[in-house]
């Protein structure tokens, strides 16, 4: 059975388990979130042998470079050392600025940094509780701006949604490891559509994205979908609506599943179908797909079928954590 | 003399053939539940290793890596009739990009030289 050296101690793996499993089943701790390979947060890096070429998928080059990986997906065929510093190192301080509700069930959480914190609009950090707990959240503010800010969904039992929503959070200590994710306006091709489309907090990257585009002057159409379950659920849609007022070439479409209270020119419906009926070829477009990965899954397959590149096609399926 | 992948228009016509070859696979009930994969980027990368070696490219494709890759496919049996199928797409992808009967039929030949690891025989 290969073995996994960490911290002086050595570690027998079966063939189907998992670096991560094996870490937290012999005391180790090592944050961890989604546990499919998406989140990041179980970041470890390997300083002795090679580690598994599926574990990096997704990890940025240059960590790639140094052996970092995801404890979550890597599983081993030959002896491999880790080191659990390495990711500590990657991690920033920052303190929570301030919390406030966007929806009904939506928070705005603003951090500070000391240093600056070098990222793109639309990629992904993961947030650290002092005690470690671990979430992945996109990024809706833009790297211009002074501060950061996440958009937080909260869940009834979300250990971390719920600490944030509480009056604890605020002016705590956390830590910040990343940015990860390719979910980013790329300049270039400036005439080219492009297509947002999210459902809830999936709006924070296609937010931060939208603005770096109409930053860089993009000058093709750009339409930015945005559903919820209700009307109510809908956020930033002043915000929105003020751009579209402005900008000739932006379009804001809000969509909700069900009608509620408030009359406005939501649409009803299920996003994919409605943004299908919409739009019925993509060939031409740049695609944004961000939010509940069930629907990102099932929308980048429909847009792929209806004409877009798969290479045009910038994807974030949110992972609950378990 | 130059290689069909040359011909085509290298890497950039790849990309533009992967596409095609992808999405009439997902389209065809007879095979599109083999092409199901959580992961569309995943199997899209293997699909272009695939098409860059039929039509002559650089690649590190090997025998091997076929019969491992297809091995699962093969347990819910993928059979003779599914990789004709897929052949056939092969072709109609290469058709709209340009390719003529020839080139077809020499990538044709190249795609059956790996049926028996595709199928583990």
């Amino acid at each position: 059975m290969p073995r996994l050296l960490c911290d002086g101690r050595s570690l027998e793996l079966a063939s189907d388990q998992s670096v991560l499993d094996a870490l937290s089943g012999a005391g180790f701790e090592v944050s961890s979130s989604c546990r499919v390979g998406a989140c990041q947060s179980c970041l470890v890096q390997a300083i002795g042998g090679a580690p598994p070429a599926r574990a990096q998928v997704g990890v940025k080059d240059s960590l790639r470079a140094q052996g970092f990986f995801l404890a979550c997906q890597a599983t081993l065929t030959e002896d491999l050392e880790i080191s659990l510093a390495g990711a500590s190192a990657l991690e920033v301080p920052a303190s929570i600025a301030g919390v406030n509700l966007l929806a009904p069930d939506v928070l705005r959480v603003v951090l500070e940094t000391r240093e600056a914190f070098a990222y793109r609009a639309g990629q992904f950090v993961t947030l650290l509780r002092e005690d470690g707990l671990a979430r992945a959240y996109s990024l809706a503010s833009l790297p211009s701006e002074k501060h950061l800010e996440l958009h937080v969904r909260v869940l009834p039992r979300g250990a971390m949604s719920n600490w944030l929503a509480g009056p604890a959070a605020i002016g705590s200590q956390v830590r910040l490891r990343g940015p990860a994710g390719d979910c980013c306006y790329v300049p270039g091709d400036s005439q080219q559509p492009l297509v947002l489309a999210g459902v809830g907090t999936g709006l924070a990257p296609l937010w931060g994205v939208l603005r770096d585009a109409l930053a860089a002057q993009h000058q093709g159409r750009i339409e930015l979908w945005h559903g919820a379950r209700t009307p109510e659920g809908l956020y930033l849609t002043h915000e929105l609506q003020a751009l579209a007022a402005t900008h000739r070439n932006f379009s804001y479409h809000p969509c909700a599943l069900e009608p509620g209270q408030a009359t406005s020119d939501v649409r009803l419906g299920n996003l994919d179908q409605l943004l299908l009926a919409a739009v019925p070829a993509f060939a031409e477009h740049r695609v944004y797909l961000c939010g509940d990965a069930g629907l990102v899954q099932s929308l980048k397959r429909r847009v792929f079928l209806a004409g877009a590149s798969l290479q045009r096609i910038h994807a974030d399926a949110f992972v609950g954590s378990h | 003399m130059s290689s069909l992948y040359d011909t085509l228009g290298g890497a950039a016509a790849i990309e533009q053939a992967v596409d095609i070859f992808y999405r009439k696979m997902l389209t065809d009930p007879r095979v599109a539940d083999y092409f199901e994969s959580v992961d569309m980027d995943r199997q899209r990368g293997k699909q272009k290793a695939f098409l860059t070696m039929v039509l002559g490219g650089p690649n590190q494709y090997t025998g091997k890596d076929m019969r491992t890759a297809h091995a699962h496919l093969v347990k819910r049996g993928l059979n003779d009739d599914h990789v004709d199928i897929v052949i056939g797409h092969l072709g109609s992808t290469l058709r709209e990009l340009g390719a003529n009967d020839e080139q077809i039929a020499a990538v044709a030949a190249l795609a059956n030289s790996v049926r028996d690891d595709v199928l583990g025989r």
